[in-house]
């Protein structure tokens, strides 16, 4: 029993050292735990603490940890501390060409027949111009799905991003129903995923894997933040239609270039969707004027039964 | 009207109307309504083995139509149970002493009600085995948890006020002759039960608070089951109305179902005498009061936006009144309201057999209103449909969806018949003692 538990020490130890930066993990499939008896081998490693002490650990503790869950559940409700995501969406650049939606889709292994970005024909008078709308979630500030969720699978973080914990989910579609902006799916079956992605632990800022009975949507991709990449549909749209940025830092960028939030706004009218609900949201739209594309060059995109209604 | 029920009254015994009352074993055709009602609960069951298997992939719900019959009878089921406050506690406090006979009729289409609407709730869940976060993880800012507060409340009274008044009735179901296993029941339930002056006085308090508390409670399960949809922004649902419509409408489909056990149990067990062409009559004024009362609130709730037509509501509307929902939608209103209406105005059609023929009418057109009230609004979202498959335009239940609805249906209308089989339906202490006091009085 004594010889179990100093080795289980030392395990602690060794791992929590061999994995600095690593800020926690979920207590149920906790990471440090060992699968099986650790017998040291004798040759010893050199590390560097994240005290910044060379520290020596038996090699044998040196195992490389299959699914690490980066950052712990509590970590990934509370978000990144100082920032303040933001979008904005320039539909006079956008030709519904939806390299967003496939980019998304294909990241987080959105099913068949079901998209997080969709792009919408909208015209919003009888004599006034079509255009492409894409949309995402809002990541309102006042968010109505967040409002009605029973227990707190759905929830706001301090940067601003409305995630979604599929662990918690009971899948009672409430917020389906509050979202003016119907940008939530539900997943109806048991989602086809790799066998590597269906094993993985669920993390509220990649969104995947995706489970049975519960409600999945756009999460801005704070997992690329973190990597200091951006978001999916933001490097994946050749038209530059998406920036994505800090509020905080007033800048926006979709990888080509970059532009003073504030100034974007006020040079080109930018606007938010259906303002009049209060919902707040962290997306802006700048209206299709003086665009890159003719409405008619989307049309070969949009879905054949899409094409009726308006 | 007293009168005749007075006159009846002397020449009844207090032996004869026990012999009348008391539970009787079912008949052939009492078998036969039994294994249908359990048939269509074990299809409903193998379906929702299915759709435990699959996931709700087996209904026809989509990410747009993300609530379907699911939820549309869940409401069914939560108006009807309604009733039992009115009956029972309204009735009660007003003094309106001819609706003793339809207290535990209603009272007891109150309880298996909320308990089929706790289970058809639990069947809409993408994770039903996540149940108990409700209570570990709950967020009190959320209307489900506060549906979940109050339906547990109205439950409980909803119970209570079903076993009080039958404490009275185990003495004599003792007493009589019957088989040993529901013996043994009733003496678990009751044989504390003596009777003596200060048990009645105990009982008759209790059963006082209890309904003056339901009133409140009652009216919180159908105002807190309308936010369920007011406090979203969504055409049809954004309405300020909607929790005096929902309780309106609540009361008379309950109304109506207590009319159609009200005819079904006088025709099979003979209870003529008990329950007498004067509570038809007197039931049919409510009734038509309460259809009117609906049809008011339906007027408000449609013609106001109609009047406006505001953009968002435009095709949700013009889908009701002559599009794909057309013929579901007048349904609900002429067939649940009008000729109901139409009907029980007459003297004539407040007889039993028209009052039957109207309450079925009411339920019916009370539960495809709930669908009405449900699924068109969930097909015209404030952005258009697109990127999605086809099906997801439009809903119509699938077989499961239709078998869990049913088999939830005949589970509650399983619940009445054995509770009739096990329990007088009409409580006969309180008749004999009110038989009495109408004789002295005479």
């Amino acid at each position: 029993m004594e010889s179990k538990n100093t080795s289980r020490r030392e395990f602690l130890t060794a791992s929590l050292i061999a994995s600095a930066g690593v800020a926690g993990c979920g207590n149920k499939h906790n990471a440090f735990t060992p699968d099986s008896e650790v017998i040291p081998s004798g040759e010893k490693v050199k590390l560097l603490s994240v005290d910044g002490e060379v520290i020596e650990v038996d090699r044998a503790f040196l195992k490389p940890i299959p699914d690490l869950p980066v950052i712990s559940n509590s970590e990934e409700r509370k978000g990144i501390a100082g920032k303040k995501f933001v979008m904005v969406i320039d539909l006079s650049r956008c030709k519904n060409l939806k390299k967003c939606q496939e980019a998304c889709n294909h990241m987080h292994f959105v099913q068949p027949g079901q998209s997080w970005i969709k792009v919408h024909s909208m015209q919003d008078a009888e004599h006034s111009a079509p255009y492409w709308q894409p949309t995402t979630c809002m990541h309102c500030d006042e968010p109505p799905c967040v409002k009605v969720c029973p227990v707190d699978a759905t929830f706001k973080r301090q940067d601003g991003i409305v995630a979604i914990d599929s662990d918690r989910c009971i899948g009672c579609r409430f917020c389906m129903a509050a979202c003016p902006y119907s940008t939530r799916v539900f997943n109806w079956e048991t989602p086809i995923l790799p066998d590597e992605v269906a094993k993985q632990h669920y993390s509220c800022e990649t969104s995947v894997p995706q489970k049975r009975g519960t409600v999945g949507k756009c999460d801005f991709c704070p997992d690329m933040v973190r990597k200091g990449a951006l978001p999916h549909c933001v490097s994946a749209c050749p038209n530059g239609v998406f920036m994505f940025g800090d509020m905080n830092e007033d800048s926006v960028t979709n990888g080509a270039e970059t532009f003073r939030f504030s100034d974007l706004i006020k040079d080109k009218s930018g606007y938010r969707l259906m303002e009049d609900l209060g919902t707040r949201p962290s997306v802006y739209y700048l209206p299709p004027v003086n665009r890159n594309f003719p409405y008619e060059s989307g049309l070969e995109n949009q879905k054949p039964n899409d094409r009726e209604q308006h | 009207m007293n009168s005749i029920s007075i006159a009846n009254t002397g020449s009844v015994s207090n032996e004869q109307i026990t012999r009348d009352l008391l539970p009787s074993k079912f008949g052939k055709r009492g078998w036969i309504w039994i294994s249908v009602l359990v048939l269509l609960c074990l299809i409903g069951a193998f379906a929702y083995y299915r759709q435990l298997a699959y996931g709700l992939v087996v209904t026809n719900m989509r990410d747009y139509v993300s609530w379907g019959i699911y939820i549309s009878n869940f409401v069914f089921f939560v108006a009807i149970s309604l009733v039992g406050s009115l009956i029972t506690a309204v009735f009660r406090l007003t003094n309106a002493k001819w609706a003793t006979p339809l207290t535990r009729i209603a009272e007891i289409i109150a309880v298996s009600a909320i308990v089929f609407a706790s289970l058809i709730i639990i069947v809409d869940m993408g994770r039903p085995e996540r149940m108990l976060y409700l209570f570990t993880y709950g967020r009190i800012q959320s209307p489900i948890i506060w549906d979940v507060i109050v339906i547990g409340t109205y439950f409980v009274i909803s119970l209570l006020l079903l076993y009080l008044p039958l404490l009275p009735d185990f003495k004599i179901l003792i007493n009589s002759k019957g088989p040993a296993i529901l013996k043994k029941l009733y003496r678990f339930q009751g044989s504390f039960w003596k009777g003596t002056i200060e048990q009645i006085k105990i009982s008759e308090k209790a059963i006082n608070i209890l309904c003056i508390a339901i009133i409140p409670v009652a009216f919180s399960i159908h105002t807190v089951t309308s936010w369920l949809f007011a406090t979203t922004y969504r055409p049809g649902w954004d309405s300020t109305n909607f929790g005096a419509y929902f309780i309106s409408g609540a009361f008379l489909v309950g109304s109506g179902g207590v009319v159609i056990a009200m005819y079904v149990f006088r025709k099979y067990y003979h209870l003529e005498k008990y329950l007498t062409e004067m509570h038809f009559e007197k039931m049919g004024r409510v009734v038509v009061l309460l259809s009117l009362l609906y049809l008011y609130f339906n007027i408000n709730e449609y013609m106001v936006p109609a009047f406006k037509m505001k953009k968002p509501e435009q095709a949700h509307l013009e889908a009701l009144f002559t599009g794909e929902f057309a013929i579901i939608f007048w349904f609900a209103i002429v067939v649940g309201m009008i000729i109901p209406i139409i009907i029980l105005l007459f003297k004539k059609g407040r007889r039993p057999l028209p009052m039957f023929i109207a309450g079925i009418m009411i339920v019916a057109g009370a539960w495809f209103k709930r669908y009405i009230i449900v699924t068109p609004t969930l097909l015209h979202p404030f952005l258009p449909m697109s990127d999605v498959p086809v099906s997801y335009h439009h809903y119509f239940p699938s077989w499961e969806e239709w078998a869990i609805a049913i088999g939830s249906l005949s589970g509650a209308l399983l619940v009445i018949t054995f509770f009739a089989r096990i329990y007088p339906i009409i409580p006969i202490q309180e008749t004999i003692t009110e038989r009495h006091e109408n004789n002295e009085e005479q």
